[in-house]
């Protein structure tokens, strides 16, 4: 096990231990008194909607040196044209909830985040319709919102907004399903009070490519909620981002990934801490198999200046079950006050040990039965705490499946 | 009866790109019934014995044979070797994070018995089995090893011994780690375990502190590799007085 475990009293520490091969653990702390964060200026270029304000990448660059870019099949570099049957959206929602479709134009688009990188620029760009799902204020859901985006083989550039008004409470299951090439970036926006869970499951057939950035802007005393499941695909590479427009904010986010051979999976997460008193805790947990399996974890917590009482703690966990896979994991985390009531974050990578194994089969379990036993338990936590029943039986039963492809 | 039989064992393992003899011709019957101390010291190649019996594969068996009721142990593998009866109780139980003890218990009953327990007398048998033990009821809930004081770990290897029932059981340094009341608890698990006579225990110390608790049929002096002196039960106070000094002299110890 390489394990980074760092407290903000550590001052900059980083990972300790030899990791495993084909893998790094480096974290980073840093304390700054200036205003100026390292987290936002290392992109190469600063946030915008208009995706001419981004160079075409050429894999050097911090937010792109993990990322296979011919794998992209041009979503970065402008030669990925929409071919109009890239993906079909269908969205199921119960009573009480409003679904639209609108133009470019529409005003209430783009109000959670700017996209941060090409390809999310690229998105909002190039879309010409975008889903916007609101449920209106004070309207407590008892059903989730389930919105299918179906990959018919095409390009495909997309947006969605999911707007909770005060005190609104919903569940959210987005599906992406099939074979498509797809940027699309999605929005929440939360009311004052309002409780957000979303899980957003990635179970792309083998040659899908999937990128985009999904922000939220989480209002007073709001509850938000983000669970990202990604299983299939050729390429998948997110943004999950979280902003907070008033205190009282409390985000969760959880991630599971399964990386099989060949595939890139990769979640670049980043949590802005601009006010006082909200709370972050994030939790990634990823297991990889197969020869090439590659996934990419980047945790950036910003504690601004003015965020005084914030607590805040980023988690990833990663499971090498074979030789061959390689895992990159980076926390990073900077604080700009002192004043607040934690932080903190860890990483690990390890392998699905011998002296496991072992100690299993001499109790007369089976190798493949020992190898379910420590994959299932090392999701179950975690599965756990997604909170919906059907979505929590589906992803034991996906990680069962992916686990009897491995033993096959 | 079963009988585990170990005839001329040869055992080499790899270490700093050499290949290293650590067990050199052991011979050793060991009978449904009988307990056997296998004494030593460090380095003698206690642990390597028990280990190779277990199948562990950082150990390469170069020589001789190992049987169980005449079937071939070496030509198992691991698992084949604890459903075929035999249980390694070990030195350092390794944590396995997610997977619960009373999952990983049941898994491994529904293994070696070749049928899942039924549940209403498996929760009973399991619930009797740890308050034997003075284990609490919680443990059961935690993960197997993850966060165990010595003294569980080893309750946690008698618990699974009780609960497996072996043909024969090789417990690797039990005692080591344990105060007076842990070492007392756990030596009574072994103890009911072999009034059964259902089990050959083969005892592997460094120390002849549980043969207090444990009574062997038989103690073995083992050095350098091999079994190099044989007796009862006075032979282990021999020991106790006098040391591994006489078997170890002329870098006799590995």
């Amino acid at each position: 096990m390489a394990e980074a475990q760092n407290s903000p009293t550590s001052g900059f520490a980083t990972a300790g231990g030899p990791p495993p091969v084909g893998s790094t653990t480096a974290g980073a702390i840093a304390v700054a008194a200036e205003a100026d964060s390292t987290v936002a200026t290392r992109m190469s270029a600063p946030p915008s909607f208009d995706v001419a304000d981004f160079p075409v990448p050429h894999g050097r660059e911090e937010e792109w040196r993990f990322t296979p870019l011919e794998r992209l099949r041009g979503l970065h570099d402008g030669t990925a044209v929409a071919t109009g049957d890239g993906v079909k959206v269908a969205v199921d929602a119960p009573e009480g909830v409003t679904v639209e479709t609108v133009g470019r134009d529409d005003a209430r688009l783009g109000r959670a985040g700017t996209p941060v990188d090409r390809v999310a620029a690229q998105a909002y760009s190039a879309f010409e319709r975008a889903s916007v799902v609101t449920v209106p204020k004070e309207t407590v859901l008892t059903e989730p919102i389930r919105i299918a985006v179906h990959g018919e083989g095409g390009v495909a550039y997309g947006h969605q907004l999911i707007e909770l008004g005060a005190f609104a409470e919903a569940v959210v299951v987005i599906d992406h399903t099939g074979d498509a090439v797809l940027a699309a970036n999605v929005d929440y926006v939360l009311g004052d009070g309002a409780k957000l869970t979303v899980v957003s499951v990635q179970d792309w057939d083998d040659k899908a490519v999937h990128a985009g950035q999904h922000n939220a802007l989480v209002g007073r005393d709001a509850s938000f909620k983000s669970i990202i499941v990604t299983f299939g695909g050729d390429l998948v590479r997110l943004h999950p981002r979280v902003n907070y427009a008033g205190p009282g904010g409390e985000v969760e986010m959880f991630g599971l990934y399964f990386t099989e051979k060949g595939q890139h999976q990769e979640h670049r997460l980043f949590v802005d801490h601009n006010v006082p008193h909200c709370k972050s805790n994030v939790v990634y947990k990823g297991a990889l198999q197969g020869e090439n399996a590659h996934a990419v974890w980047i945790g950036d917590v910003l504690i601004e200046a003015a965020a005084e009482g914030t607590d805040t703690y980023e988690m990833n966990r990663n499971l090498v079950l074979t030789d061959g896979a390689r895992v990159d994991s980076v926390p990073n985390l900077e604080i700009e006050t002192g004043e607040i009531v934690g932080a903190g974050h860890a990483s690990a990578t390890g392998r699905f040990d011998d002296e496991q194994l072992f100690y299993l089969m001499a109790r007369g379990i089976p190798e493949h039965e020992a190898r379910r036993l420590v994959v299932r338990g090392f999701f179950a936590e975690l599965v756990q705490q997604i909170g919906v029943p059907d979505i929590e039986e589906r992803l034991i039963a996906k990680i069962e499946q992916e686990l009897e492809a491995s033993v096959a | 009866m079963a009988t585990l039989e170990i005839r001329d064992l040869h055992v080499t393992v790899e270490a700093d790109n050499a290949t290293k003899e650590i067990l050199k011709g052991v011979d050793l019957t060991v009978k449904q019934g009988e307990t056997h101390a296998i004494m030593g010291p460090n380095g003698s190649g206690k642990s390597t014995l028990a280990y190779s019996l277990a199948g562990h594969p950082k150990y390469t068996i170069t020589g001789g044979t190992v049987t169980l009721d005449g079937e071939d142990v070496i030509e198992m593998s691991v698992d084949e070797r604890a459903r075929a009866g035999l249980f390694l109780a070990m030195q350092y139980p390794v944590e396995v994070p997610g997977v619960s003890v009373s999952n990983f218990l049941r898994t491994s009953a529904t293994a070696i018995r070749g049928e899942a327990p039924k549940l209403r007398t498996w929760v009973k048998e399991v619930k009797e089995a740890m308050e034997r033990l003075n284990m609490d009821p919680s443990f059961a809930e935690r993960n197997v090893n993850e966060g165990f004081s010595g003294g569980e770990k080893k309750r946690h290897e008698i618990l699974q011994l009780e609960l497996l029932k072996p043909k024969v059981a090789i417990l690797d340094e039990t005692d080591s780690g344990l105060d007076v009341d842990a070492l007392r608890v756990v030596s009574e698990g072994v103890n009911r375990v072999r009034e059964t006579g259902e089990v050959g225990t083969l005892l592997i110390t460094h120390y002849t502190r549980i043969l207090r608790y444990i009574k062997p049929d038989h103690v073995h002096v083992f050095a350098n590799g091999r079994i190099v002196e044989s007796g009862g039960p006075e032979l282990a106070d021999k020991l106790e007085n006098e040391g591994y000094e006489a078997y170890v002299k002329g870098g006799a110890s590995a």
